[in-house]
């Protein structure tokens, strides 16, 4: 059952500490900036953030980190030109990263949604990111040994929700959203718009609403049929 | 076929034409964030090459100029976080799905900077090693290991004037023996199992290449 939240405040709560948070975005395409400010003022501590940078500017992401909440981050690209919150925590020992391959972090959160234990990955055998993990040829070929990654909570930025909870995304504002809505026991998304069941065509909703729990729309149009 | 020469280096754009010359019409291909961006400027009209973007597009077209028929859009950018624009065609994924495309062997060439490459095909793009550096690999290694052909631009010398075309990398690998073609300024490399053929040479000759180079090397051309 999907609940359409008033406010981004809502939708975060509950969040508690030491929560493994998958936040989408790529860069801020499709970055949920609204639930992420939430969390901060939300007060969750000791967090572990899966997300494919770890922050741009001094928002969103960046100011989950500059807050000193996040513990631990899983990302493919932490270092970017506006990059400075992370990379001044990281310098200072405040912050603890795992770089997993962008690709193999999209699919470790596909197999937790999808039910997958593990599962064998050509990317990166022979580098440092696969040392200490478990190797087998299979046809000739070597493959690492990856295991999912599930999140207590997904926050993503969608274009449009229905109240059911379908999803459609813009652009490349996709990227990582219907994956990390599959992966997490709570999946809470930002839209700019909540429209009524049977508003959006069933063949083009990316995001079923059986991953989805909790929406919330930031604008810049309001909740259609909310006073 | 005689010893093709140059007489002057090439320069970034000559060797993003060099590239962009040898990808077949109708290609899908990933340009990867830096010098192989420009690779896109010298693809003929009508080659019918479709650009993929990691971050879940095809049919990616040029960077948004920001004018009035060509906004920026913050919710369409390339991999490199630059808004750019769709071309007719376009599709849209989610990343799992354009990781696929990669790890699944769909695309047909790949065009990625570098640190370093081995004589035999390693490379080295992510990561210098040092105690201060930020490890960044983002979609590099899948992109390595996934493409059917994986090319490489890159300036031939380092800054100390050290090759970056080595016996073996020192840097942090991104693939093994995953690379097919070198493209420099002074010249162009096939990685083979008899080891690296020299196809061109600009403002060099073979000579001069194979005493500066730590590594054998084949001539791609029949003695004159």
């Amino acid at each position: 059952m999907v609940t359409v939240c008033e406010t981004a405040a809502e939708a975060v709560d509950g969040t508690e500490d030491g929560a493994t948070v998958l936040v989408g975005g790529f860069g801020m395409a499709g970055m949920p900036v609204a639930l992420v400010d939430a969390l901060v003022d939300q007060g969750a501590r000791d967090l572990t953030v899966v997300s494919n940078n770890a922050g741009n500017g001094d928002t969103g992401l960046a100011a989950l980190l500059a807050a000193g909440r996040v513990r631990k981050i899983v990302c493919s690209f932490p270092r970017q030109h506006d990059s400075w919150v992370f990379d001044g925590l990281y310098r200072a020992g405040r912050i603890e990263l795992e770089v997993v391959p962008q690709g193999t972090l999209a699919e470790r959160m596909r197999a937790a949604g999808a039910g997958i234990g593990a599962f064998y990955c050509p990317t990166g055998v022979g580098t440092p990111l696969a040392e200490g993990k478990e190797t087998r040829e299979i046809d000739g070929r070597t493959y690492v040994l990856e295991t999912p990654i599930r999140g207590d909570l997904a926050l993503v930025g969608a274009h449009l929700a229905d109240r059911a909870g379908n999803l459609v995304y813009r652009k490349t504002a996709r990227n990582f959203g219907p994956v990390m809505a599959t992966a997490a026991a709570t999946t809470v998304v930002q839209v700019q718009r909540v429209v009524d069941v049977g508003s959006i065509d069933p063949e083009v909703v990316v995001t079923p609403g059986i991953y989805v729990d909790r929406v919330v729309a930031v604008g810049p149009a309001e909740v259609e049929g909310v006073a | 076929m005689t010893e093709p020469v140059q007489d002057r280096p090439r320069s970034k754009d000559e060797v993003a034409a060099a590239v962009a010359a040898d990808i077949a019409p109708g290609s899908y291909v990933n340009l990867g964030i830096g010098q192989p961006t420009l690779v896109a400027d010298h693809l003929p009209p009508g080659s019918g090459v479709v650009l993929h973007t990691e971050n879940g597009m095809l049919g990616m077209g040029p960077a948004a100029t920001g004018g009035p028929d060509d906004p920026l859009d913050p919710d369409l950018t390339n991999a490199g976080k630059v808004p750019v624009t769709e071309l007719p065609g376009a599709a849209y994924f989610h990343h799992a799905d354009s990781f696929a495309m990669m790890r699944g062997g769909h695309l047909d060439v790949c065009v990625l900077g570098a640190f370093q490459v081995s004589a035999r095909g390693d490379l080295a793009n992510w990561h210098t090693g040092a105690p201060d550096a930020i490890p960044a690999v983002g979609g590099a290694m899948d992109l390595a290991i996934g493409a059917k052909s994986v090319f490489v631009v890159m300036t031939l010398l380092a800054k100390d004037g050290s090759p970056k075309i080595v016996p073996e990398c020192t840097y942090p690998l991104t693939g093994v023996g995953c690379v097919d073609r070198v493209y420099t300024d002074l010249a162009t490399f096939d990685v083979t199992v008899d080891g690296l053929v020299v196809r061109d040479l600009a403002g060099t000759t073979y000579d001069e290449l194979a005493a500066r180079l730590d590594v054998p090397l084949l001539r791609g051309w029949a003695p004159a």
